[in-house]
């Protein structure tokens, strides 16, 4: 009963907002439907309404896929700096850090459902009811972690704040092994997502032991950008505070994990070119087209050149501790990181096939309209979750002030 | 009061009519039980022949013809192997297309099973400098040669291990077969599958009514769906009854060989001792069982 009227007290505060509120709402339910209809051509037709074939077998839904792991993953391990920096408001970062894991762990199992042919049959998947391939096969870890990520953030994040909103002290008990446990659970689910790819020894692009902390890495650049920015708005909008000093020392983390990213990149690639077998076709054709086809040598380049900006912004102390070009270096490597993961991390592994033969892809209208339609809803999903937990943790909204406005009335 | 008892029959008769046209429309039900079929491999003889019965009128209704459907299990004692001759081979693609037609391939989208590729002499085997587009007048061209790929049929074979459904595996006479109602269509065996043997129903597949091979086996050539995964079965229907493969008989030039592996005496076994033989992409310890060979 309690639970219930915490429920139902959650879901009276996502109706009350501003008219920008509304207007944001607004927008993203026209983005959910513009890219509805053209996932519903994609699901009465088949995926040939996508520009996938045979020879590129995955592409860019995947590709959001692992991206959206990055930030699943980072926004968790965030807490561990807070932790130990001791940032004031640990509990605010843990259940914001969860939230955005959380929505973005649902994102990362839509795209698997978009991109799969019998969306129907997701149940093969799981173990008892279905025939779930586990250990043996990568998918089905990667589906095992990601669920329990899910269930953990959720457990914590909703239990933190229904503790707030009956104004209880929270069960340290309960909470601190499960935040402790999805710290590497955070990890886990990357390092998995990368063994799929990795575990394929046919598509040498990513049979490199590399992949993984190159994975980890990127992803400690692209999730706290999201958090950076967050945090800002929450400041100047609501009673969170966080001293300027950790929001510049997240950066500067940033810049570690963007320098160890970079430095494996440089490697990775040391090593192909300098060994220069036919390996390197895949290389090149990322980076520089392989005779007349160049279709995707820009997005690489624009990852690559944003990612160096971003870089150059964050390490000047200058630059990072002036929040307009900290804000602008922040959205720089978000786009880098997801241009890369999208588009440069899978693409050129297909790309020429197996059988050496070239298929150019570049996604097609309904797969970008089928991206928009989830990142909205995650977008959406994660405006509520906000809204709720801003209105609990910061705006005095709980139970007994609901007893005493209905007693009012 | 009123407003509440309103949602209740609201409700109880939306529940009633869902349940209703599911029980009547005989469509419904089929559907409902094909969401519901388990995954082949773990079903008994009992419950196969059932699903077998159903499929033969599903199949009746939707293309008018009678098909003979088979789940005839492998015989003991054969582990079957192919070898192919490079020497001999002219690139004439009539393999790939009497392929298609024996295991009913969808024809628009097209998907080919058998693809050959068109090498240089001068560089050897270099799947990077072949092509699988080339449309001269007359084959063999020269200074080339060439070499069709299609299923290797793996002894260690990297799409079964990677499956997160246990839709696909391999049968005791060495055949990776896939079931085409457990197939989630995930698309991790194209990506695994160093030899692009795997291709995917990107659409709902068509194929012509009069065109349609009626002798079909339940692992193998039987009319596919959209979404699904299918591949080279070396012809299931037709080798465990004894015959070749279609690609095997319409070979105009004997370079495809087909045959027992346990058989001492078999074809396949002589030209694995008295021909040096060669795998693709042996360095990926897949051991493939398809072989190939310079016979003159």
């Amino acid at each position: 009963m309690n639970f219930i009227r915490f429920i139902t007290g959650s879901i009276k505060i996502i109706f009350h907002g501003s008219k920008t509120y509304y207007a944001w709402l607004i927008l993203l339910s026209l983005l959910i439907i513009w890219g509805g209809i053209g996932y519903s051509g994609q699901l009465g037709h088949g995926l040939i309404k996508t520009h996938m074939r045979d020879s590129v077998s995955w592409a860019f839904y995947i590709g959001n896929f692992t991206f959206l792991v990055g930030v699943a993953a980072a926004a968790v391990m965030l807490v561990i700096p807070a932790y130990i920096y001791d940032w004031k408001p640990i509990k605010e970062i843990v259940i914001f850090g969860e939230l955005l894991a959380v929505c973005a762990v649902i994102m990362c199992i839509s795209f698997i459902v978009v991109d799969i042919g019998n969306p129907l049959r997701f149940w093969h998947m799981l173990p008892l009811i279905g025939t779930m391939n586990f250990p043996s096969s990568m998918l089905s870890w990667d589906f095992f972690v990601l669920n329990i990520y899910l269930l953990i953030n959720l457990f914590v994040v909703t239990y933190l704040l229904y503790c707030v909103f009956y104004k209880k002290e929270y069960n340290k008990s309960i909470v601190l092994p499960l935040v402790l446990i999805s710290i590497p659970m955070a990890v886990a689910i990357h390092t998995t997502t990368a063994f799929l790819y990795n575990a394929i020894p046919g598509r040498v692009f990513w049979n490199s032991a590399l992949l993984a902390p190159r994975f980890l890495a990127s992803a400690f650049c692209s999730g706290p950008a999201i958090l950076l920015i967050m945090f800002q708005i929450l400041r100047k909008t609501t009673k969170f505070e966080i001293k300027d000093e950790a929001i510049w020392k997240i950066a500067e983390l940033m810049v570690y994990a963007m320098f160890i990213y970079l430095f494996f990149t440089i490697a990775e690639l040391f090593k192909e070119f300098y060994s220069d077998t036919e390996n390197i076709l895949y290389w090149k054709y990322l980076l520089f087209g392989i005779g007349k086809h160049k279709e995707i040598v820009p997005y690489s380049w624009l990852s690559i050149i944003m990612g160096c900006i971003a870089f150059i912004l964050f390490l000047i102390p200058k630059t990072r501790r002036n929040f307009t070009t900290l804000n602008i270096g922040a959205v720089l490597i978000y786009a880098s990181v997801y241009v890369e993961k999208g588009i440069a991390l899978i693409i050129p592994a297909f790309t020429p096939d197996v059988l050496g033969q070239i298929y150019v892809y570049t996604p097609s209208i309904t797969e970008i309209r089928t991206a928009v339609m989830i990142f909205s809803i995650g977008f959406l999903l994660f405006t509520f979750l906000s809204k709720i937990a801003i209105a609990i943790v910061f705006e005095n909204y709980n139970i007994s002030s609901i007893s005493r406005r209905i007693k009012s009335l | 009061m009123k407003n509440e008892n309103s949602r209740r029959s609201f409700i109880k008769n939306i529940s009633l009519a869902t349940f209703s046209a599911l029980a009547l429309s005989g469509c419904n039900t089929k559907a409902f039980d094909d969401f519901l079929q388990q995954n082949f491999k773990t079903l008994s003889k009992k419950e196969k022949d059932i699903i077998i019965k159903n499929l033969g009128i599903k199949y009746k209704e939707k293309y008018g013809k009678e098909f003979h459907i088979s789940d005839k299990p492998a015989i003991d004692g054969t582990l079957f192997g192919y070898a192919l001759d490079l020497s001999r081979c002219v690139g004439c693609r009539r393999c790939v297309y009497a392929c298609v037609k024996e295991n009913n391939q969808s024809r628009e989208p097209q998907i080919h099973w058998i693809e050959v590729l068109q090498m240089e002499k001068e560089r050897g085997i270099d799947f990077a400098h072949s092509t699988a587009q080339y449309n001269p007048e007359k084959v063999p061209e020269k200074g080339y040669f060439y070499v069709p790929v299609q299923c290797q049929q793996c002894k260690n074979p990297p799409c079964v291990k990677v499956c997160p459904v246990k839709a696909t595996w391999q049968e005791p006479d060495g055949i990776t077969v896939i079931d085409y109602n457990w197939c989630i269509g995930c698309r991790y065996c194209m990506a695994a599958c160093p030899y692009g043997a795997r291709h995917f129903n990107w659409g709902e597949p068509s194929v012509p009514v009069e065109e349609l091979n009626t002798e079909v086996h339940y692992l193998g050539n039987r009319p596919r769906m959209k979404g699904v995964v299918e591949k080279c079965t070396f012809c299931i229907q037709r080798t465990r009854e004894g015959k070749y493969p279609a690609c095997v008989e319409i070979c105009p030039v004997g370079a495809r060989k087909f045959g027992n592996l346990l058989d001492p005496d078999s074809e396949i076994r002589y030209i694995l001792e008295n021909k040096r033989v060669l795998i693709l992409k042996q360095e990926l310890n897949t051991q493939p069982k398809f072989y190939y060979f310079f016979g003159i």
